[in-house]
Order: structure tokens, then sequence, then C-alpha cells
């Protein structure tokens, strides 16, 4: 008797259709729309499309580790971790450290990612303590902590005893200069690790597995007891807290790891962008990190690591694309004007949209 | 005046096509008393919303029947309509601004003003406040309710009792009030307090001003009202005057159904033969808001099914939320010979207990999660079940989807897979998910809160009759807590009666509807001495 009251819900192709366009969202739409017609575009235009391509893959690379550490801080119920910079800063001076006592290549590579986790993880958990203390406000609250922590950072910079001859100003002998050259370090030690070329593509293949890698361990996190901890408490704290977990704890775990995939994610930035930028530069990282997630279809409340990867190639991919099309077709530097409308403007849509539920009637 | 000042004419209303009030006929002459008594959910609040014109009604389709207020149709679209006919109500829960004085609540929005330079430019909402004549208007107010307190005081801080009459002092200083609707009125009042407001209530019905009366406690309602009518499931099962009615019929009445005692162990009728509790609970005070315990001792007896009953408020709900650990309590819980710690729900889990809580989609559900997540979650973080062994605790997708069709089968639960959303499941199959997760943890005392609130009639009797089967296939020593007295008496082998925190008693189910209802509204013993 049970076999046949296990009735499936009648669908039809009508239904189904408009099922997708539903999860599929009319955002994300939109982009891929505006993503096929910058690429007709390119290819109209006759634009380099292999150099494109390539600059696509690189840029996805760059940006995915970023992109996935919003997805502890979504899970555990703290919306996206506009609070990035923080972990980004941790980063940096994980990296100036590596220069400071001057390593270089794979060794500096590594001690920079195991520094900015290590950092990453323990701001992380003070600024998880703060974020219980402020429930139901963390992306306001994070927003302005990330203003403040850039700000403050400023002052570090400046005052900090590097010693080193390549960071510090050439005049004055103290204080890191705003941009810093990396390449003869750490520039692009992971892009050129068994790259090749395919059809005139470069393919960064050692970007791409690190990348590969972080996305493998954060998604078999999420099928660990603490990963589904996490998401639980995320999902329903009231639900969490009558099965015993303790919420607060578990929130914090979540911070803590998205603030360590942060500041390993902003190395690997550095290494490929071949420079680190210091004071005001990481102030609106946290944005484009944000707006990448939500393209690839996550809510505030829920993020796994397949809108990652989604978001970050549409969102990059719009980027690298429209810069040569945008300036051969209007204007220099409209690229740039593009990119902020197209972040602000998705996470303005996924601030407004009703959060998914509405019950069943 | 001639005539009634309010008729209600065979009102009906329905919420989704469930009938909440199947036409109701109501009568108040000027200066009566009316009461209206009945169960929670009996739908004395949807009558008196409907009067009020509250914005929930309109927002649900409305209602059929007629309204007609000193002879009148009266509108009643939205509660400023009612207002301007002259009807007031004091609402159950306070509305009262608590940084405001007594004087600046009374006459909120109805200050009278005096002119000066800015409003001649800027409008009238310019004027300055008449303090002296706000202050007198409440002033007079108070005095009408004997009420010696100092209108410029702050409301914050007042005791519950003062704040219960400055809600009608605002009502009363309405100059066209005719009509006053007290909704519960008594419920958070002490003796003493309670007794002033029926006086206060009595004086102001000799002023002319009819008063609709809504209560459950029934020796008041005897004392000061001119009129009684009964409801019970949306019908209008009495109308009588006090001289006709004593507690006990109201109460019979109140209650009164065609009970179908579907199945019962004829085991353990009396606290005598019952063998060693299961789980004993001792002197357990729990701090739920709303439903606060004040030292309940209670036995719960070895593979029976255990009905905890009561009026809501009384705490009742309260029981299941402090032993598992939600609210924080104190007392002392014994399962099976050995203490289980309170205010920690790992524990409880842990000991061999598990609940399936009244607020099904607020604690009960993950309702963004699929239905497998949501059976093994609780078994998985409490007692480390479906996971792999290893360094790493990977879950057991293997063994946790097996577990899953299992349940799904043995519940029959429709749906279309283990995999779908229960935001998407019916509210019954919703329930039927909390039970699943409840037994995944393998429990030997399973408390149910409101198994069937909000779920269609049909699928009521299959969660009931799912209970039944684990109480008596499975054994599982059941403590089913509900509003719904038919309910608990069609499955419970023992009744307990929670009444103001307190155990009130234990009846069989198939005690007379009368004894019931005086139990649940506190007066059993009362009633005993009487009669004796």
């Amino acid at each position: 008797m049970p076999e046949d009251s296990l009735v499936p819900e009648k669908t039809t192709m009508k239904e189904r259709i408009l099922d997708f366009y539903r999860d599929f969202g009319v955002a994300r739409l939109i982009i891929f729309a505006f993503l096929l017609f910058l690429l007709a575009s390119a290819l109209f235009l006759k634009l380099p499309m292999e150099q494109i391509l390539s600059s696509v893959l690189t840029r996805f690379g760059m940006n995915g580790i970023l992109v996935l550490a919003m997805i502890p801080s979504i899970q555990s119920g703290a919306g996206p971790n506009f609070a990035l910079p923080l972990g980004i800063t941790c980063g940096i001076v994980a990296t100036t450290l590596s220069i400071e006592f001057d390593m270089a290549g794979f060794s500096g590579l590594f001690f920079s990612i195991g520094v900015a986790a290590i950092l990453g993880a323990i701001t992380g958990f003070f600024y998880g303590i703060l974020l219980n203390k402020v429930k139901g406000q963390e992306m306001t609250v994070g927003t302005y902590f990330g203003f403040s922590i850039v700000s403050l950072m400023c002052i570090f910079w400046f005052l900090a005893p590097y010693k080193s001859p390549e960071m510090i100003w050439p005049y004055g002998g103290s204080g890191l200069r705003v941009t810093i050259a990396i390449q003869d370090r750490l520039g692009k030690v992971l892009d050129n690790f068994l790259s090749f070329d395919i059809f005139g593509v470069t393919v960064p293949t050692g970007l791409l597995l690190i990348l590969a890698f972080f996305c493998l361990a954060l998604w078999i996190f999420s099928r660990t007891k603490t990963g589904i901890a996490l998401s639980t408490v995320g999902s329903n704290p009231r639900f969490a807290e009558s099965s015993g977990l303790n919420v607060n704890r578990y929130r914090i775990i979540g911070s803590s790891i998205s603030h360590a995939l942060g500041a390993v994610g902003i190395v690997v930035y550095a290494q490929s962008f071949g420079f680190i930028q210091l004071y005001m530069a990481p102030l609106f990282m946290a944005f484009f990190a944000v707006a990448s997630i939500l393209i690839g279809g996550a809510s505030l409340k829920r993020a796994t690591v397949t809108h990652a990867i989604i978001g970050t190639f549409l969102f990059q991919s719009i980027l690298v694309v429209s810069m040569p099309v945008a300036n051969v077709v209007v204007a220099d530097n409209i690229a740039d004007v593009i990119r902020i409308i197209i972040s602000n403007g998705i996470i303005l849509y996924a601030l407004t949209r009703r959060e998914i539920g509405g019950d069943v009637s | 005046m001639t005539g009634p000042r309010l008729e209600m004419k065979n009102i009906r209303k329905d919420y989704f096509g469930n009938k909440v009030l199947k036409g109701i006929n109501i009568a108040v002459e000027p200066g009566e008393v009316h009461a209206i008594v009945g169960e929670n959910g009996a739908g004395k609040s949807t009558l008196m919303n409907i009067l009020f014109g509250m914005p929930v009604i309109h927002s649900t389709g409305g209602f059929k029947g007629k309204i007609l207020f000193n002879g009148k149709p009266a509108p009643s679209s939205s509660p400023e309509d009612a207002m301007a006919l002259g009807i007031g109500m004091v609402h159950q829960e306070f509305m009262l601004l608590p940084g405001f004085t007594v004087m600046e609540n009374i006459k909120l929005n109805r200050e009278p003003t005096i002119p000066n330079i800015w409003s001649r430019f800027l409008g009238d909402k310019m004027k300055t406040l008449d303090i002296q004549k706000m202050r007198k208007d409440a002033r007079a107010s108070l005095e009408k309710l004997d009420l010696g307190i100092d209108e410029m005081l702050k409301v914050a801080g007042l005791p519950v009792g003062f704040m219960q009459f400055i809600e009608i002092a605002r009502e009363l200083d309405k100059d066209n009030l005719q009509l006053l609707v007290l909704d519960e009125p008594t419920a958070v009042l002490t003796e003493a307090d309670a007794d002033t407001l029926l006086e206060t209530v009595k004086r102001l019905s000799k002023q002319g001003i009819s008063v609709l009366f809504i209560t459950h406690r029934l020796d008041e309602v005897l004392k000061i009202s001119d009129k009684i009518t009964v409801l019970r499931d949306g019908e209008q099962v009495a109308t009588m005057k006090p001289e006709e009615a004593t507690v006990g019929k109201l109460a019979e009445l109140m209650v009164g159904r065609k009970i179908q005692a579907v199945t019962r162990k004829d085991k353990c009728e009396t606290d005598m033969e019952c063998p060693e509790p299961l789980l004993s609970i001792r002197n357990l005070h729990v701090e739920m808001p709303g439903e606060e315990l004040h030292g309940v001792n209670l036995d719960v007896v070895p593979g029976e099914i255990l009905g905890i009953g009561g009026l809501a408020g009384h705490g009742k709900i309260g029981i299941a939320n402090g032993i598992m650990g939600l609210y924080p309590s104190t007392g002392e819980i014994v399962l099976n010979g050995k203490p289980v710690p309170l205010n920690n729900p790992i524990a409880a889990l842990n000991s061999g207990m598990a609940f399936v809580s009244e607020d099904r989609r607020g604690i009960g559900l993950l309702l963004e999660d699929s239905i497998e997540m949501n059976i093994i979650v609780q078994a998985m973080q409490s007692q480390g079940k479906f996971l792999k062994k290893g360094i790493i605790q990977l879950m057991d997708f293997e063994t946790s989807r097996r577990h899953t069709e299992k349940m799904i089968k043995d519940l029959d639960i429709r749906c279309t897979g283990p995999d779908q959303l229960t935001r998407r499941l019916s509210g019954g199959n919703q329930q039927k998910v909390c039970i699943a997760k409840a037994l995944t943890l393998e429990p030997r005392v399973l408390f149910v809160s409101e198994p069937t609130r909000g779920i269609d009639v049909g699928a009521k009797r299959l969660v009931l009759n799912l209970l039944v089967e684990l109480n008596r296939k499975a054994g599982v020593t059941i403590v089913m807590t509900s509003s719904e007295l038919a309910e608990l008496r069609s499955v419970c082998d023992r009744i307990a009666i929670i009444y103001k925190g307190r155990l009130e008693g234990i009846l069989p189910p198939d005690d007379s509807n009368e004894r019931f209802g005086l139990m649940m509204a506190g007066a059993l013993t009362h009633h005993m001495k009487e009669v004796s």
C-alpha cells in the first residue's frame, strides 16, 4: 500500500520550465543574456578571443577563493560576509611578512597562505563574537566593520616596522608603499605551474587546481557533522537549539572559516595579479565577492560551492569581455563603471528580493 | 431608546473553508452585561474581531451576516468605523505605550489642543497640547473607575492590574462610548484586582454602557452578567440568563462533545494500580513566556499515553518545553531511575526523550531543507548517528537515505521523495516528518505538543492514529499536550489538567464533560466543596 501512496507530484512540461525559470532566477537570466551579447559583440568586433578567454580563466581562478569565503558565512546564518576586508587584510599582512623574511617562489607562497589562514581564522573568531551580539544586523555591521578595519590598517601600514626596501617608501625609509610589486617573489607561481596552451588559450593550471582544492575541501566540510550543524544553525537557529547545538559557537566557526578563506583568497589573487595593494584598496573587495555569489544563485540564507563557481565565472567573464568591447564601442574606462553597476545592482536585487519561503497553501 | 443596542445576526465566517463561526445571533440591550464563554478556539475572538472590523477578517475573505448598531446597519469595515460608532475594545494584550504617562496613553491621538502662532501657518497638527485639560479628562475617566493613581506616572513599571484599568479608562474617555468589549480582562489579574474590575463593569452598565464580556472564568460570569452566550466550535450552543445557569451546566455546555472513544488500554485506571513510573517530574518550574509553570509534580507510567490539557496560558505547553531544555526551568526529572539534567537539550535527547514541538514551522522543521535532512539531523548531532567512522566525521548518506525511505514508508509521508523540501509538504505530512525526526532518536518517552494544530480534519485523524499505533505496537510512552480536549479524550489513557501553572488533577478520559470543564476552569475542588 505505501508503494502507491508515494505518488509524485504531477508536473507538466510547462510547470517544469516555470520551475527551472524560477530556480534559475530572473537576474541570472539577464546576466547570462548580457554575457552572450558581449561575447557576440566581441566576435563581431574581431577582438582577440584567445586572449579574452585566457583572461577569463585567470580572473576566474584569482577571485574564486574570495567568493568561496562567502559560503560559510551565509550557511551559518550571518548572510554574505561584508566584512571580508578583515580577512583580506590578514592575507596582505601574511604576504608582506613573507617578503620581509625574504621568501620567494612556492616557499613564499605557502608561507603566505599558511600565515594568512591562521591570522584570518583568529580575527574571524573575534569578529564572530561581535556578530553574535548584533544578530539580524550582520550585513550592515559587517559593511561598516570592513570600512573601519581598512582605515585602521592604514595606520598600521604606515607605522609597522618593516625593513625590506622592496616595500617601504624609497624616501623617508619608513611605512609601506601603496602598491608593492611581488612579480619577482610570488608572481604567477601558481598561474605558471603546469600551465599549457590550447588553441592559443593559456590555461593557468596551478591556479585552477588550488581553487579546485578549496572547492573540494569546502564541499567535504559541508558533509561533515560540523558542516551540517553549521547549516542547521543557519537555516533555523531555534531548531538547532532544540537539537542541542550551540548556535553562537557555530556562527563563530562560520566566521572563522570565512575570514581564513578570505585571507588565503587574497594571497592567491595577489600572486596572479603581481602586486599587493595596501591602504584603501581592500575597501570594496567584499562587494565584488558578494555580488559574484549572488549572481551564482545563492540567496542571503543559502549558498553552495556550485553557486560560487557559477557566480564567479559569470561575474568575471562579464568584466573581462566588457572591457575591450566597451573600449572600442564607447570610451575608455566605461568597463569599470559597468563593473560597479553590475555588482551593486546585483547586491541591491538580492537584498530587495523577498526571501524564499512562502507557505504551502 | 428602544430596541437592542447591538444585534449580530447569523454571523458566519470561515478561514479558507474551515468554518469557525456557524451562524451566531447576539443581541445586547443598553446597559446590559453580556458574557460570551467558550473554550479556546470556540470562536469568541473571531466574533469580536468581526464586530470591531479588524483587518484580519477582511484580508481573509470577510464574513457573512448582519450587524445592527442601535437599529442601523453598522459598516464595521475598520476599527476606526467601530470606534466612530461608539464601540470600545480592550484587548487581551495591552496596547499601551510604556514610555508615555498614564494621561498621554488615555488621551493619545484625541488630545485637546490650543492654537498657537505656528498652527496658523502649518495647520492643526502644530497646535499646542492642552495639558491641563488632558489631565482633567484623564482624571475624570480614572475617577469613574475609582482608580487613585497619579495620571502623570509613566505606564512602564506599573502593576499589570493597573494597565488593564488604564486601557478601560482610555475607552471611557471617548465621549461617545456605548458598547465596551472586554476580551478576557481578568485573565492576568489577581483575584482582588479582578473583583474590583467586575465591580467597575457593573457600575458602567448602570451608567447605560453595554458591555460584552469574554471570559472562560465561569464564576465571574454568573456574578456579573445579565445574559450568557455559550459558544462551542463556532456554534452558539445556548443563550441564557444567569439565574438559569450553574457553573456545572456552563462547563458542560462549553466542553460537551460526543466523544468517540477509539482505543484505550484498560490498564492503569487509577494511580493506585500504576507500576513504577517511567518518568517522574517533581516540582517543575518553567519560565516560558505566556505558559509559565509553577511547580508541577507528575508521573508517567510506562506504556501509557498521558494527555496534558488545560486552557491556553495556564502552562500545559511549558511541561514538554521545559523538560526538553528549550526554556529555563528548575525541578527534578527522573527517567527510568536516572536523573536528567534540566536546561540541557543534548542531555534530554540522549536520555531517551524526544519532542515534537507545538511550533512546527518555528522550531520543528528546517523548512528550506530536505525531508531527509530534517529527519536525521537531530539524531546525528546529539547521538552521532548516520556518521562514517574516521577522524573526519563524514555524513553517511547511504544509511541516512535508507532510514529516511523507511520512515517515509512506515509513516506514509506523502512526498515526491526524500529530497523534497519540507516547506512544500502539507501540514499533516510536515507533522509526520516531525514525528519521524523524533522517532529517529529512538525515544523511551515521546513528548508531542499540539499534534493536530493547523492540520486539516482528515489528516488530524491520521496523525492521532499514528500516535496510538506507535504506542501500541512500538511501545513508545507518549505524553501528549493538546488544547483540544476531545482529541485528548479519544486517544489518552489518563488526562492531566494544568491550571495556573500547577497540576489541577488527573481524570480518566471517559469522565463527565462537566468535571473536565470545571477542572479546566480551576473550579472543580471549589465546586465539590459547595456541593457537599
